[in-house]
This record gives C-alpha cells, sequence and structure tokens, in this order.
C-alpha cells in the first residue's frame, strides 16, 4: 500500500470520528435545549469561551443557545475526582466503558453518508468501508454495546448496577429478535441486498419509494426496538434511575461515565443513521430527486440531506423521552414477546408472500 | 351514604397499542416546547418584591437627618432568635438634639441570627427599625454578618415621614403646656 494512500485513510477515518464525537457532544447539548424547553426553562444559557463568547453580537447569541455547554461538560469529565470503589472486580471494571463505547464507534465505518460520481461515472457511497454486508455487520457490532452494560454492571460488585445490568440483558435480548424480525421483509425487498448503498439507491426515485411507505409496520418495530437497544426512554431499563439509582453506571465517574455517556448517544446517532438509510431514503430528498447536481456539489448535498434527517431522528428520540414516562420491566417484557415478536413475525411472512407475488406477476 | 360504584371499562384495542396515548402525549409536549421560557434569570433579572416583604431590618433617620432609635430596647426583647444588642447611651448635651435624651451607642444585628420575622418592626415605637426589601445577603466571615450601627443607617438611609415627634414636644414645653 502507498504511504499517501494509507495517510488519506487515516485522515478520512480520523475525521469521521471527530465528527461522530462531536455529534454526540452536541447531542447532548440538544438533549438538555430540549428537555429545557418542553419544561419552560431556557437550559445551558451560560458557559463562554473567553475569546469566542466575548465577540459583540454573536458571541452573546452563541453563549444562549450554549454552543459552549459541550466543552465545558468534556472538561468536567476529564477534571472530576475518579472514585474507584475497593469492592469492584478491577479488570472487568475498567474494560466495561470501553466495551460499550467502541462498538458504538465502530459501526459507524460501514455507515454510508454521501453520494459522488467516481471516475467510472457511476454513482459511488461516501463511505469508510463499502462492506456488502454492511447491515449484518452493524447489527452484529451494535449488540456487543450490552456487553459493556452487563460487564459493567457485574464488575461493580453491587445490588442496583448488577439489577441494572440483568434488566439491560434481558431487554436486549427480547428486542433483538423482533428487529432482526423487522428488518427481513426490508432486506428481501431490496432483492436480498445487505449492502446499505444498494438498499438506499433503490429508495432514490422519489419520496414515495422510501422503505417507510412501503412498509410503516417493519419501520415501526424497528424503530421501537432501536428505542430498546439503544437504552433510551422509555425503555431505559439499564439505568431507571427512579428504582435503580443510575442502573449499572452507580458505580462510575469521572471519565468512565463520560464513556458510558458517550458511548450512549453515538448509539443513537449510529441508529438513527441506519433508520435514515433503511426507512426514509438515505440521502436523498424528499421531493426533485433529480435535482441532486453532479459534482461536489451534489455530494455535499447529499450529506447535508443525510444529517438533517438524522438530526430530525435523534430530535425525535429526546422528544419521546421528555414525553413518555418508562415501562415497568415486566411491560417490556410483555411488550417484546407478546406483541413486537408476533407482529414481526407476521409482517414478515405477509412481506414474503406480497414479494413472491409481485415477483410472479412481473415475470 | 350513597357508594357510586365506577364502571372500570377494559382497555379498547386503540388503547392497549398505547399509540394513541403516546401521540397525543407527543402533541402536548410539542405545544409546551413552543411556549416561552417561565424561567427568571436571576442575577441580571429580579423578582418583583411584593408589599409588605421582610427583608434584612435596618435603622433609619428621620428626615431631618436625626436617628430615629432611642436606644428603649423593645426590640432587643421581643427578638425571637435575640440577633438584636443594643448598648444604650445618652446624648450629648451640646448635640441640638439633646432633648430627645437617648440614643444607641451601639446597635448590633445578628444577621446569621435574624429571622426575618419583623416584630422588631412591630414593635418599635419611634418607627426606628425598618425591614427593606433587599433578600441576598452574603460575607466571607460571621463577624462580618453582624451590622454594626453604622452599616445599618448606610442600608436603612432616612424615612420621609413629617411626625417629628420629639421636636413637637420640645415646642410644646417651651410654651408652657408640658404634656
Amino acid at each position: 500500500m502507498e504511504l499517501t494512500h494509507f495517510i488519506w485513510l487515516v485522515t478520512k477515518a480520523l475525521l469521521m470520528i471527530a465528527v461522530v464525537m462531536g455529534c454526540s457532544a452536541y447531542a447532548v447539548l440538544l438533549e438538555r435545549k430540549v428537555a429545557a424547553a418542553i419544561q419552560w426553562r431556557p437550559g445551558p444559557n451560560r458557559t463562554q469561551i473567553p475569546i469566542f463568547g466575548g465577540l459583540p453580537i454573536i458571541g452573546r447569541i452563541l453563549t444562549r443557545i450554549g454552543i459552549f455547554q459541550p466543552v465545558a461538560d468534556g472538561l468536567k469529565f476529564v477534571f472530576k475526582e475518579e472514585p474507584f470503589p475497593k469492592h469492584v472486580n478491577t479488570f472487568y471494571f475498567l474494560l466495561a466503558p470501553m466495551v460499550a463505547f467502541i462498538p458504538a464507534m465502530t459501526t459507524m465505518t460501514v455507515m454510508p453518508f454521501g453520494v459522488y460520481t467516481n471516475e467510472a461515472g457511476e454513482a459511488a457511497p461516501l463511505v469508510l468501508a463499502n462492506l456488502d454486508i454492511g447491515i449484518l455487520f452493524i447489527l452484529a457490532v451494535s449488540s456487543l454495546g450490552v456487553y459493556g452494560i452487563v460487564l459493567g454492571g457485574w464488575a461493580s460488585n453491587s445490588k442496583f448496577p448488577f439489577l441494572g445490568g440483568i434488566r439491560a440483558s434481558a431487554q436486549m435480548i427480547s428486542y433483538e429478535l423482533a428487529m432482526g424480525m423487522a428488518l427481513l421483509p426490508v432486506l428481501m425487498w431490496f432483492g436480498g441486498s445487505l449492502n446499505l448503498f444498494d438498499i438506499v439507491q433503490g429508495q432514490s426515485a422519489h419520496m414515495f419509494k422510501w422503505t417507510i411507505i412501503y412498509q410503516p409496520l417493519s419501520a415501526f418495530i424497528f424503530l421501537v426496538a432501536l428505542f430498546a437497544e439503544t437504552n433510551r426512554l422509555p425503555f431505559d431499563m439499564a439505568e431507571s434511575e427512579t428504582d435503580l439509582v443510575a442502573g449499572f453506571n452507580t458505580e462510575y465517574g469521572a471519565f468512565k461515565f463520560g464513556l458510558f455517556f458517550v458511548g450512549e448517544y453515538a448509539h443513537i446517532i449510529i441508529g438513527s443513521g441506519v433508520f435514515t438509510l433503511l426507512f426514509l431514503g438515505g440521502w436523498y430528498p424528499p421531493f426533485f430527486t433529480d435535482a441532486l447536481p453532479e459534482g461536489w456539489i451534489g455530494s455535499v448535498l447529499s450529506v447535508l440531506i443525510f444529517f438533517f434527517k438524522v438530526l430530525g431522528l435523534v430530535f425525535f428520540f429526546m422528544w419521546i423521552r421528555w414525553t413518555l414516562p418508562r415501562f415497568r420491566y415486566d411491560q417490556v417484557m410483555k411488550l417484546g414477546w407478546e406483541r413486537l415478536l408476533p407482529l414481526a413475525i407476521a409482517n414478515l411472512v405477509a412481506y414474503a408472500i406480497i414479494i413472491a407475488l409481485i415477483a410472479q406477476i412481473q415475470n | 351514604m350513597a357508594i357510586k360504584v365506577v364502571e372500570r371499562k377494559p382497555l379498547s384495542l386503540a388503547e392497549r397499542t398505547y399509540l394513541p396515548q403516546i401521540i397525543s402525549g407527543l402533541g402536548i409536549t410539542m405545544k409546551n416546547m413552543l411556549k416561552p421560557a417561565v424561567t427568571l434569570e436571576y442575577p441580571e433579572e429580579r423578582p418583583d418584591i411584593p408589599v409588605g416583604y421582610r427583608g434584612v431590618p435596618t435603622l433609619v433617620k428621620d428626615s431631618n437627618g436625626r436617628e430615629k432609635c432611642v436606644s428603649c430596647q423593645l426590640c432587643e426583647f421581643v427578638c425571637p432568635p435575640k440577633a438584636i444588642r443594643i448598648t444604650p447611651g445618652g446624648i450629648d448635651e451640646s448635640s441640638e438634639d439633646a432633648h430627645v435624651e437617648k440614643a444607641p451607642q451601639e446597635f448590633e444585628i445578628n444577621m446569621l441570627r435574624c429571622i426575618y420575622c419583623g416584630y422588631c418592626q412591630e414593635v418599635c415605637p419611634e418607627e426606628a427599625i425598618w425591614l427593606q426589601n433587599m433578600f441576598s445577603l452574603n460575607g466571607l466571615s460571621r463577624e462580618e454578618l453582624i451590622f454594626k450601627k453604622k452599616k445599618l443607617y448606610e442600608l436603612g438611609g432616612t424615612l420621609p415621614d413629617n411626625h417629628f415627634k420629639w421636636d413637637k414636644k420640645q415646642d410644646a414645653e417651651k410654651a408652657g403646656n408640658a404634656h
């Protein structure tokens, strides 16, 4: 491999990490701002960085919308005292935050986020690694994230984290099934391709080609399972701060907690990205699809459109969080096994028949 | 007593899916999100102080600049947490306020003990001690928060009333009709 090529690859990867990390940090800010707006509060509006915050008018506006808040939040994690309980299993206790964080960061390698025209004149995805089994890779790696939570809960060697870890693992198993089942009709719809780029290209024509129009039930089940997978309210069984103190991360503080925290938000962003790719037409605008121009302008536009779709979904995640209370544990189990799983199986069978019929008619 | 049995209907199918409730809930939160914030951003914005508010107790002077307190010590005795300490004293013969006879030599209010009950203001026959609108007090040491006479007059200022009780009394005495 040439050196320049290698450097280019590393630069791309670092850039992607920087963007996703930045987005996670600002997702925390968005969460706080959305919560504040729903509760009639202004939200974080005081943090200032000396030079930028002192600018005449812009500095004031930036401070009011809390642009500098993520910096303060991040620094807080670094500079806080690092509590280290004596009763923990040190190795696994330290391993857990990393295990929670790394899968969330790994899945982004195969996530396409835009389109460009390559030298051969074909549409190609903007992606770090265009795997043919992209969606399978994402499902496999992202479900590893639960090991971080279970490990953290177990290694903490105290009651509340332990309960949180157990709940998280039970919930994850229950909803992973429904999620996979809801995904199968989508994959069948696009001719069995597991490549995320192909799936998005299949929805390119116009808004009524989006999978969510043809398969609303799959989209719904996938979305609910996504909420459960990312441990977001109303499914935040692992944390349930009202009955488990802070769940699996009760014993964690400072930067170790920060890793869990950023991992959770990275998970939400990646999850929203996958939902956008599968069901919301990826980087294609809802109307005027032909208007996506050739060349770099088209690429930039596609990335922006993808970004705003993901942003909308992330907002939806937060909106739900500040609307719904948490399900009780048995309700979560019941919903997963008695409602979503049968529904997903019925959905799968129905679409298998429909797709076979369409194939028959077309022949 | 009539007993009314409330009928508990089983949930309908739509209710059991939770979905209509979730959607209406989302509507409520969205409606609230669009409302303006009600937060009072404290150090910059101050709350409206209602009439009759009981803040920091202070001493006041009358509009001639005479200190109104005559060190009768009623406030000291009525003060429930014993926050007030008065050292009574006389007034110098050469002073033009000599006819008032007494004034506090030292007047201390321990703001760490004060409970802002307002009894001192109520009991004062001279209307010399008044609770102000000020509600935010701080200091770096306990000693700093024991307010001395000078500080209390600084905070209190002048009460622009026109009773001049003692001057009228002096005028009456001069005219020969004492009491």
